[in-house]
């Protein structure tokens, strides 16, 4: 179970997190949505410890993630980012075994290029793509080595940053049934922020609406419609008029 | 303007100066650190030392060749004004030796591996490939900044002695086939004048240069701030700090050898 109590960030004069609280259950998909600039991010990058808070608790199982041993902690964890951030001077296959090349997790060479060219198979994409170099994909390809790197470990939480942002609604289906498919047959627990709300409802248990620094609603994907709450009423209909200033 | 509010903005220069010198130095110590403990990372060390021994040969020596040419010119034009035209040799040698031949292979390394090193670790911080290193458990310090300075530090010293025997080379073809000199003496008069300390401080030049370079490209690219201008920033300030400081280094560096 991941718990993040009363977490505070300000960069600068930028007050982005302001008593931010969140409990995403074990082996459950939770999808936080927000408009842009609203710390969605900082937030997943705090329980990553990419970003110190400045205050609040962090707990990852009831581990403080702050007194955690960093390698162990982050072996659990695998991650897909907005622009897929794969290594431009390591071929696909290398990217995807990353973990499993290197540190504790480390494998074999060649056991590791297999289990790279498993994943790749997983999300989509055939063996021939595991020599090319990242740059030589397009971008639906490379969310879908992001995604494969992400699980390459088998890790038990998986986070998501955007990732649908930049693909064509075609291609962003795919990524989201791939994720939701993933999830379900490894069992992990799943952090997604996104505002694209399609993506929502292809991947969510539950939903958290983020605005101002706070989650404003919690709760099931299926209540989301009738959730009563302003902010994501707002946001759902993608309207000007409400609560959310249309100009941030 | 008051002279409170010139204080202000002196003291301000000053304490942004000390604190920019307390973060570097942080830097360089922890790169050190890193250096030292496991883990260690063998392909991306070969990688640099590819990029910056190898591939930048060819930059410094057609540096050294030229200056090392001109030197001899230079000397021969200069020295003829006191009838002193035969110390070409020597002053070749020692000038490329002790001054040119590190100097110039910092600053070209400054401009060709700081600047790439700079950019590439500044585009991997804004496409956040920094943060992806983190979350895979791979400390970024280790990864792309130990190798880098260990292979400059190991690298550039070498790249200066060859550097130095390719610049006494050039003033050699100039001296010998424009100037008149017998090949044998020049190359006798060039042997017997150099001494060890030259040769030493050289060397240690070369390595405190190469640490210098690597570490500035290193440091301005893991601060780069967001987007292209970040990156076009971090690359700027990179040079310009690397050269400087070599510059400053080679002072107190030749003042080190050769004051005392």
């Amino acid at each position: 179970m991941i718990r993040l109590e009363n977490v505070h960030k300000t960069f600068g004069d930028n007050q982005v997190l302001r008593g931010f609280d969140l409990e995403i259950t074990r082996g459950t998909s939770m999808v936080i949505i927000g408009g842009s600039g609203t710390g969605k991010s900082v937030s997943l990058k705090c329980v990553l410890g990419l970003i110190t808070p400045d205050s609040g608790k962090i707990l990852v199982d009831g581990q403080d993630v702050t007194k955690a041993d960093r390698d162990a902690f982050l072996a659990r964890f695998g991650m897909l980012f907005q622009g897929a951030a794969l290594f431009d001077s390591l071929p696909v296959w290398q990217n995807v075994a990353f973990r499993l090349l290197r540190g504790s997790l480390a494998r074999p060479r060649d056991e590791a290029r297999e289990i790279a060219i498993e994943k790749l198979r997983r999300v989509g994409l055939k063996a021939d793509v595991a020599d090319r170099f990242p740059a030589e994909l397009s971008g639906g390809m490379q969310k879908r080595v992001g995604l494969a790197r992400a699980i390459a470990a088998d890790p038990e939480i998986i986070f998501f940053d955007e990732p649908t942002t930049g693909l064509d609604p075609i291609m962003s289906g795919v990524i989201n049934d791939l994720i939701r498919e993933i999830v379900v047959e490894m069992g992990a627990t799943a952090m997604t922020i996104t505002h694209d709300m399609t993506s929502v409802r292809a991947i969510a248990d539950n939903v958290a609406m983020l605005h101002g620094g706070k989650i404003r609603w919690t709760g099931p994907v299926a209540e989301m419609d009738a959730s009563g709450d302003p902010y994501v009423e707002q946001f759902i209909s993608g309207s000007a008029e409400g609560p959310i200033e249309a100009v941030r | 303007m008051s002279p409170v509010v010139l204080l202000a903005r002196l003291g301000r220069a000053v304490l942004q100066t000390l604190a920019s010198t307390g973060r570097i130095s942080i830097f360089a110590a922890s790169s050190f650190g890193h250096m030292m403990r496991p883990p260690f990372y063998p392909r991306e060390f070969l990688l640099a030392l590819l990029q910056v021994g190898w591939l930048s040969l060819p930059v410094v020596g057609l540096t050294a060749v030229f200056t090392g040419g001109a030197l001899a010119l230079q000397i021969y034009s200069g020295g003829a004004r006191f009838n002193a035209e035969a110390v070409v040799p020597q002053i070749v040698a020692i000038g490329m030796v002790r001054e040119l031949g590190p100097v110039l292979a910092g600053l070209m390394i400054a401009a060709r591996v700081t600047s790439s090193i700079a950019a590439e670790i500044a585009t991997m911080k804004v496409t956040e490939q920094i943060d992806a290193l983190v979350t895979l458990s791979t400390h970024p310090m280790k990864y792309l900044v130990a190798p880098r300075v260990l292979a400059a530090l190991l690298t550039v010293p070498l790249l200066v002695g060859v550097g130095d025997i390719i610049g006494i080379m050039g003033g050699y073809i100039v001296a010998t086939q424009n100037l008149g000199f017998n090949p044998a003496a020049y190359l006798k008069n060039t042997v017997d004048f150099l001494e060890w300390l030259d040769i030493v401080s050289s060397l240690t030049k070369g390595a405190a240069f190469g640490v210098i370079a690597a570490l500035m490209g290193c440091y301005y690219g893991m601060q780069s701030g967001r987007g292209a201008q970040g990156v076009g920033r971090a690359t700027k300030s990179s040079v310009e700090a690397a050269a400087v400081l070599i510059l400053a280094a080679n002072f107190v560096l030749t003042g080190m050898f050769f004051s005392l």
